[in-house]
């Protein structure tokens, strides 16, 4: 079942659990909007995504052979800029072009007391990974984050 | 977990019987009631470990086995170089290295108790918790490389501890083969400003009492006896494991097919031992171990300086240092051979028995001190490797509770704030900068380390020797 969502066009987020760690799963119209809300998902896992103030942009490319390790490496891409940067991410825009992504993430300064990181994002894995376009037109990208 | 899928070999024993592309059988370590609760997914991974080439015996899951990444966490299994064996990026897991160290005091519990609060507070402020906390080093390239070939070994050189340190540690305190040039940019990136700091998740600092010898003998000979004080250090690789998991989980996932390797399951991403993705995860796997070792020994050099400053009287030396997340090359006996195999643990601690020559003098007797990791409102043990454990599962043993809940259902259950409560009522004091954080490591989400630590204990894979409790939590 669904957890928690925010109704934010264009698509909408969830986590699914998992025993040791937590599921993203991003919902959009199309495979765009799917990892762009995945992303939000990423960041809830460590704090509440509208907390984060989009002061500073990072633009973000990646290239995989499929969709699924794209979103596997865009996620990660994600996890490595909030390491080495100490930043967290709210707000994201993604184009995509033949498994080559391009994309811009707003964000700002982790500040502990504001937003209470939970916990550390380790890396995105390959479990209960899919990006697939349901019959009802809308995309769905997730994966499950190690955490 | 179905037991109509099961062989009882044993009280705590059970069999998955080789079928289909199984090499080998599979055998699970646990209670009736242990494997009753168990997820079907860690049948289902202990059979796809099974079907690996070169794997060597069986594929194993501890007592605390539950769902992970392609390997069960609590899974061993070893492979064999020479019968085309593969080493797995997914068989460490992100965390590489993660383990726990053990520090007894000197002290009583009793002596704590004037200024528990002040220590609790002097703790939270001196080692850095929590989700972007940086240490006080940041190291520069030839440092980096210094430590990743260096471990704890580098971390004494730099004035962090005592050479007598090195001995308790598995390795001596430096995994030998680590190459740095084999370890990315951004791994490295990662850490740069990372060491020295506990992370976050079930990572923790503690100060905790022994509550209970269950062997005189052995708590003896490891210095411990009841309501002695001690410290816990419960953390990893930090950054730079996680980096060098993702970029070789990747890496092989895409080079399985290429060295004709079926992946079931993608997550089991491995790569034949003699090939230039084995040989380039080796070398930066053990870099990683070193990133660990070197984690956890700058650590315990800012515990002893709060102690030094509070608790002048107290001595802090160490039991002994355990990772549970690794991958090492160890001989064991395979059909009355001496074998030189590649042995993954995967949330599995070493467990060595009497004897072995890896261990330090001051131990060999008595066999190597296995330390099991509890929750902030539970217990953590402390076990012995046995002879028996050496031919159960290559001298292995379980590494601590597991979750039984999902952060998420945590999160919905309890309040940080009323965690802390509960536990300071009881005597545990808790220090965190996160009360989601606390949340969702509440002592509920997880199962029941005591049962975990029997299992092993009836097993036979480790002995029994003191349970300990926690006074002091630090939570990342």
């Amino acid at each position: 079942m669904p957890s928690s969502h925010v109704e934010t066009p264009p698509g909408r987020w969830e986590h699914f659990p998992h025993q040791a760690d937590m599921g993203v799963r991003g919902i959009g119209p199309t495979k765009e909007a799917a990892f762009e809300q995945a992303a939000v998902a990423l960041t809830a896992v460590i704090t509440n995504p509208e907390s984060v103030r989009p002061v500073e942009a990072v633009s973000i490319t990646c290239d995989a052979p499929d969709d699924e390790l794209l979103l596997v490496d865009w996620l990660n891409a994600l996890v490595y800029e909030m390491a080495t940067r100490n930043m967290l991410f709210g707000r994201f825009t993604v184009q995509i072009d033949d498994h080559h992504l391009q994309a811009t993430a707003w964000g700002e300064p982790v500040d502990v007391a504001r937003h209470q990181p939970a916990v550390e994002a380790k890396g995105a894995t390959y479990t209960a990974l899919s990006v697939k376009q349901e019959p009802e037109g809308y995309w769905i990208a997730q994966c499950v984050v190690d955490v | 977990m179905d037991l109509q899928r099961l062989t009882r070999r044993d009280e705590n024993e059970w069999i998955i019987e080789p079928r289909g592309t199984m090499r080998v059988p599979g055998v699970i370590y646990a209670t009736e009631s242990l494997i009753r609760e168990m997820d079907d997914k860690v049948y289902e991974q202990v059979v796809n470990v099974a079907t690996l080439p070169g794997i060597v015996r069986a594929s194993y899951a501890m007592p605390d086995a539950h769902w992970g990444y392609g390997f069960p966490i609590g899974g061993v299994a070893a492979f064999n170089p020479d019968e085309g064996g593969v080493v797995s990026a997914g068989g460490v897991g992100f965390d590489i290295s993660c383990g726990v160290r053990l520090l007894r005091t000197g002290l009583t519990a009793e002596e704590l108790l004037p200024i528990k609060e002040q220590l609790a507070d002097a703790l939270f402020r001196h080692v850095p918790a929590g989700v972007g906390s940086t240490g006080r080093l940041r190291l520069n390239r030839d440092e980096m490389d210094a430590m990743l070939s260096g471990g704890a070994k580098w971390a004494v050189s730099r004035g962090y501890g005592l050479r007598e340190d090195l001995a308790l540690i598995e390795e001596g305190g430096c995994m030998a083969g680590a190459d740095p040039d084999c370890v990315s940019d951004q791994a490295k990136k990662r850490q740069q400003d990372e060491m020295g700091t506990l992370g976050s998740g079930n990572h923790y600092l503690e100060v905790q009492r022994v509550a209970k010898v269950f062997d005189e003998q052995i708590g003896a000979a490891f210095g411990l006896r009841e309501e002695d004080l001690v410290v816990s250090i419960h953390c990893g690789s930090r950054g730079l494991g996680h980096q060098i998991g993702t970029e070789f989980l990747k890496r092989m996932a895409v080079s399985a097919s290429r060295h004709q390797i079926v992946l079931p399951d993608r997550e089991l991403a491995c790569a034949p031992i003699n090939s230039e993705e084995g040989q380039e995860y080796l070398g930066a796997m053990r870099a990683a171990i070193n990133c660990a070792l070197a984690n956890r020994q700058i650590i315990t050099h800012l515990v002893r300086e709060v102690f030094e400053k509070l608790l002048p009287s107290a001595s802090l030396t160490l039991l002994y240092d355990v990772s549970h997340n690794t991958c090492k090359v160890e001989t064991h006996e395979i059909d009355g051979k001496p074998t030189r195999l590649f042995v993954h643990r995967k949330g599995a601690t070493r467990a060595f028995g009497p004897g072995h020559p890896d261990l330090p003098p001051s131990l060999r007797a008595v066999g190597q001190p296995v330390l099991i990791g509890g929750t902030m409102g539970t217990a953590s043990y402390v076990l012995v490797g046995t002879t028996k454990g050496m031919a159960l599962a290559y001298g292995s043993a379980c590494h601590g509770a597991g979750r039984s809940m999902s952060r998420h259902q945590a999160t919905r259950r309890w309040q940080g704030r009323d965690v802390v409560k509960e536990l300071a009522g009881r005597g545990i004091l808790i220090r965190s900068p996160s009360m989601r954080g606390v949340a969702e490591e509440a002592p509920g989400a997880y199962k029941d380390v005591s049962e975990v630590v029997e299992a092993a204990d009836e097993a036979g894979l480790a002995k029994k020797v003191a349970r300990l409790e926690p006074l002091v939590c630090i939570k990342g």
